[in-house]
């Protein structure tokens, strides 16, 4: 059925071909077939995996429901599935798990080294993109607050850098810290106006504010140079010794991957902190949350604060590394991206965002092979993750705290 | 008086949903609020508790040992921190955090630890946090639904999800607790359970208690002064006996008697 629908939907673009020149219309017959058995095929896999996610689906409600069985029995699960989650429990092991980290480690160290210089730099777009997933993490996928202008901050770190370099010849190292604080103080200005506002309201506020930063970089052209943009801005000096193109991306490739594990490292403790978890509860049921005692005003302000940190940092750093900087690079387009990046790798979950942003980078990068297709595969991508794994490829898991019932003390695990 | 409402009104544009209420309260009582469905019980709550600034008139609190205040105006979040916590009436948990964590987030209000803190994870973070955990776990053991500590907050069942309500709400330790409708939904024997509960919490906390509740068993056993509302005025208060025979009341629930 639906293989006969697409044949008769995409007539018109895929048979028919109208020469211009000769003004004749070429019959293209041969595609029909082949869309149809395509078709027939892609929606036979489709609805057989619906199937299965509905079936893997329903026994795991009827566990979630059963009061006598809080802990969750477990489901008989496909071999297959079985087999990843033995893989799983054995990585989990203590003596496993350190030695993949190791290995982890060890990888992205050598990384640079290994791979071209292309690579690389491919790479420290997707580390980029890293943290600006981690720190719209915190708004969006903590705070629930759906800020969809999320670039503008990033903007702000790029421009700072861009114009202290400009106007007063500052280096990375000075503008960095100068292009985090402003990210911050553009944030809690941000959100002090949108305090009152929520979902959609929210996020047509925010898309305005990106605007705004944007259309005032392109116009203000005293300031930001306009459309022209800001170029040969310098990249981070290590302390003075000269560097060559390849050893400078390797440069930076190591700044960006500390700065994505400091970020990992702050966004993981505040998540389960005090003001992390009010963030949390604000994002479940606000009216119960400030019923509780949690301030918003201040819970939403430090949230908004903290995320467009990371897009302050990040922006310096893109700054650096392109050496040039125009409002184009700060479009709508890029705060849905990053949007997306949360959105699948898994609101709320750290190591979601980060393979989040890699998958959503990487993978087009890499389909570059197929370039006409690029998009269609990668819209299509995106529409199976949703449809199989809403939640994300790595679900939020909340910590659990372990309790020894007999001595009633308590171990955290 | 622990708490004391001067005549409290709260409009909402035209409508009159609560009209000059006067009511007190002594420490330890246990005093109900009922009432016909729309008599405006719950926003004379959510005016105590200031999700709603009233109209007109003031509320004051006495906490034990501390100086009357007004508390009219103030946000939710400062009125918790003063010491009254409240349920709600369809139960709003955070559904998807553990069951611990709802009381821990109880505990908020009592807590210090900041954002610096939460990243440096300094001694005394550390510190609080170990015993907010220890806290919020003992809390759980004394409503008895410990065995569920780690289980997200949505997957428990009714009950239990009301009983949580309460949980999170005393995890703010509070001289008074407000409860709207605790017994809705609940079986005969849960709501049984439920007034032992309330009890054992006025009786071992020292918690004073103020409910509103539609299920009139519990409310004739568990309460010692009931106020009645019917189109936001009080229309008689006392207790359960005096109010079982008011004849305003009777009309409220029962209807007038027409002359054919």
């Amino acid at each position: 059925m639906i293989s006969i629908w697409f044949i008769f939907l995409t007539f018109p673009i895929m048979v028919m071909k109208v020469n211009t020149v000769t003004k004749t219309v070429v019959w293209r017959w041969h595609n029909i077939a082949l869309i149809g058995i395509g078709t027939f095929v892609i929606s036979t896999v489709w609805r057989l995996a619906l199937e299965r996610s509905q079936r893997e689906r329903r026994p795991d409600e009827a566990v979630h429901h059963d009061p006598s069985s809080p802990a969750g029995a477990e489901e008989p699960a496909h071999p297959i599935i079985a087999r990843y989650r033995t893989l799983l429990a054995a990585a989990m092991r203590p003596k496993t798990k350190k030695f993949l980290i190791a290995a982890f480690v060890v990888f992205v160290v050598l990384f640079p080294f290994i791979s071209s210089l292309y690579q690389t730099s491919i790479m420290i777009t997707a580390l980029i993109y890293v943290m600006l997933a981690l720190g719209l993490n915190i708004v969006i996928g903590l705070g629930g607050m759906l800020h969809l202008g999320y670039i503008a901050f990033f903007a702000v770190g790029a421009y700072t850098y861009g114009i202290l370099y400009r106007f007063f010849g500052v280096g990375f190292w000075v503008a960095l810290p100068i292009g985090a604080v402003l990210s911050v103080v553009a944030g809690v200005l941000l959100a002090l106006p949108v305090l009152r506002l929520r979902g959609d309201y929210l996020a047509i506020v925010t898309l305005g504010f990106a605007e705004i930063v944007r259309i005032v970089m392109n116009n203000w052209t005293s300031l930001s140079n306009g459309p022209q943009g800001i170029g040969g801005i310098p990249r981070p000096g290590l302390f003075g010794i000269p560097l060559n193109l390849s050893q400078v991306t390797i440069y930076i490739y190591f700044l960006i991957v500390t700065v994505v594990a400091i970020t990992i490292f702050v966004v993981h403790r505040f998540e389960n902190s005090r003001i992390g978890r009010a963030l949390v509860a604000m994002g479940e049921d606000d009216i119960a949350a400030e019923a509780m005692g949690v301030d918003l005003t201040k819970t939403k302000v430090i949230a908004f604060a903290l995320g467009s940190l990371w897009a302050g940092i990040g922006g310096v750093i893109f700054a650096a590394r392109t050496t040039f900087i125009n409002p184009a690079s700060f479009t709508v387009w890029e705060s849905i991206i990053v949007l997306s990046c949360v959105v699948l790798g898994g609101m709320g979950s750290i190591p979601g965002s980060v393979i989040g942003a890699l998958v959503l980078i990487l993978v087009p990068e890499y389909l570059r092979a197929f370039s006409d297709y690029r998009m269609l595969m990668f819209g299509a991508i995106l529409v199976i993750m949703m449809v199989f794994r809403p939640g994300g490829l790595i679900q939020k898991k909340r910590k659990a705290y372990t309790f020894d019932v007999s001595t009633e003390t308590e171990v955290v695990s | 008086m622990i708490l004391e409402v001067r005549n409290v009104t709260m409009d909402f544009g035209g409508l009159r949903a609560v009209n000059a209420v006067d009511l007190q309260m002594k420490e330890g009582e246990i005093i109900a609020l009922i009432g016909p469905n729309g008599a405006g019980k719950t926003t004379f709550f959510n005016c105590v508790t200031g999700v709603y600034r009233p109209t007109h008139g003031d509320i004051y609190i006495t906490p034990p040992g501390a100086q009357t205040e007004s508390i009219k105006g103030l946000k939710p979040s400062r009125i918790t921190h003063k010491g009254l916590a409240r349920t709600f009436q369809n139960i709003r948990l955070f559904p998807n955090m553990t069951v611990l964590e709802n009381v821990m987030i109880g505990r908020h209000t009592r807590l210090h630890a900041g954002v610096l803190g939460a990243i440096f994870r300094d001694r005394r973070t550390k510190e609080e946090e170990e015993r907010v955990i220890y806290d919020s776990y003992e809390i759980l053991k004394k409503i008895g639904i410990s065995q569920w500590v780690n289980s997200q907050a949505k997957n428990l069942p009714y009950g239990a999800q009301r009983r949580l309500e309460i949980a999170r709400a005393m995890a703010s330790e509070p001289f008074l607790l407000l409860l709207d409708e605790p017994a809705a939904g609940m079986n005969p024997q849960e709501t049984k359970d439920l007034e032992e509960l309330i009890v054992r919490i006025r009786d071992t906390e020292n918690i004073s208690i103020f409910l509103i509740e539609h299920d009139m068993s519990l409310v004739m056993s568990l309460s010692e002064r009931i106020y009645v509302m019917d189109y936001g005025k009080l229309i008689a208060s006392g207790t359960p006996s005096e109010v079982k025979n008011d004849p305003e009341v009777i009309k409220a629930y029962l209807g007038e008697e027409v002359r054919a």
